[in-house]
């Protein structure tokens, strides 16, 4: 039983479903920023996005090529492990199913990478059946650079890390390969739900 | 809860006693969560101010948000004997240890400076005779966190250099503009120093001096970055 803060009341938002709301975590308005270094700025005609690794030929996209895949808009809510939780936040971009659909592969583990050389680490179970997404457009605008522009992974059901910025591909893999946070304390799943925030959690 | 007291107009000092404190690094941080009786439970993160020598004695500096659930009750409400939970430390990227050496390039815009006074309490603990700059960025002179102690430190070794968007007090010799790339080069070291660079503040102004730092010709893997969004409560 967490012992009671005295003279703590906070303040209960009456307007949001209790139910969107993972523990721990409190709903804003605005998007916050977090990354551990500055913000590439990849120009688009340098662009590109790659599936490698344990597959039978690797796969590259043009920023163009990519533009013309099939996409999908989609309203989702995301949970950011330092406890800020956005509801009802509207993307557009292609599915990891499309952009699997031709590979070759038996790896059950995926690490996504990232200009500046963020990496993080995912069960390919997690990012497959529809559940990610690389998404290239926020709210009907291009994504903006501090928010993970020109195209970013989304894994809404998992903290936000794991839906890393400035995404250029996914390495598949045999075996899982801690990312970026997941060697510096962060959870190797990241589930809201449980509160996977930390190694001991 | 050991002590309370106020930094600036707008930020107070908390002192906590942690039982069993495994020890920090300086530039990490901490949760903490606040219970009401009703088991309503709010929960936020600080930077840790105090050096690691300070063991479980640990400083949290609490910048007040107007519209705060946390920051105000910790700044208005908490007193001396007060509990609250907190776990930690947390973080091993943002961090500087005086084996890491140097040179070392501090940047903070408001609170962001709170880390980065760990590292700078740590490096005097330490002895440590790294090449050390540090710019502070704030709105207004009595904005600044800990100016006696910096004042200290940069007759302790550390360049200590202040930039004032806002007001400048009368007779004010320090810079008065947004960072820009004239006054990182002025306050240097040059790029091929490789120096250590840790920026923490607001968004706007990291990724701001982020960009700058780039720009120039830093590394951006030797570019650390901590950002408080400005929802922090």
């Amino acid at each position: 039983m967490a012992r009671v803060s005295r003279g703590f009341h906070g303040r209960r938002r009456t307007d949001v479903d209790p139910s969107r709301l993972p523990p721990g975590q409190y709903v804003v308005e605005d998007f916050p920023v977090l990354s551990a270094g500055p913000t590439p700025q990849t120009p688009l005609d340098e662009w590109s996005f790659t599936i490698k690794g344990a597959v039978d030929t690797e796969r590259t996209w043009s920023w163009e090529e990519f533009l013309a895949l099939p996409s999908e808009t989609f309203t989702v809510d995301i949970h950011c492990v330092t406890k800020w939780s956005k509801l009802g936040t509207t993307w557009t971009g292609v599915s990891v199913d499309e952009l699997l659909a031709d590979v070759e592969t038996g790896a059950e583990y995926v690490s996504a990478y990232s200009d500046g050389g963020y990496t993080t680490n995912l069960p390919l179970e997690d990012v497959t059946d529809g559940q990610a997404s690389v998404a290239y457009e926020f709210g009907g605008e291009p994504l903006e650079p501090e928010h993970g522009g020109p195209a970013r992974l989304l894994v809404p059901h998992l903290y936000f890390w794991k839906s890393a910025k400035w995404l250029r591909g996914l390495t598949l893999l045999d075996r899982d390969e801690p990312g970026f946070w997941e060697t510096l304390g962060y959870h190797n799943r990241g589930d809201p739900w449980k509160e996977q925030r930390y190694w001991s959690d | 809860m050991l002590t309370v007291r106020p930094e600036t107009p707008h930020a107070s000092n908390l002192v906590v006693d942690v039982p069993d404190w495994p020890g920090h690094l300086a530039g990490q941080h901490v949760d903490l969560r606040l219970t009401a009786e009703d088991g309503y439970q709010a929960e936020r993160s600080y930077s840790i101010a105090s050096a690691p020598e300070d063991g479980g004695h640990l400083a949290l500096t609490v910048e007040r948000l107007d519209d705060g659930e946390v920051s105000t009750y910790l700044t208005d409400e908490v007193r001396p004997g007060d509990t609250f939970e907190l776990r930690g430390p947390i973080g091993g990227y943002f961090t500087w240890q005086a084996a890491d050496g140097g040179p070392l390039v501090l940047l903070g815009g408001g609170s962001g400076l709170v880390p980065l006074a760990a590292m700078l309490r740590h490096r005097a603990n330490a002895g440590a005779e790294v090449d050390t700059r540090l710019l502070v960025s704030a709105r207004h002179w009595e904005d600044v966190l800990y100016r006696d102690e910096l004042d200290a430190m940069a007759s302790g070794g550390v360049d200590v250099r202040y930039t004032l968007t806002g007001s400048t007090p009368p007779g004010w010799d320090g810079w008065s503009r947004r960072v820009d790339a004239d006054m990182l080069r002025e306050l240097g070291p040059e790029p091929a120093r490789r120096p250590r660079v840790f920026v923490c503040g607001p968004t706007p102004f990291v990724e701001h001096v982020a960009n700058l730092l780039v720009a120039a010709g830093h590394e951006p893997q030797r570019v650390k970055t901590e950002r408080f969004g400005p929802t922090g409560g």
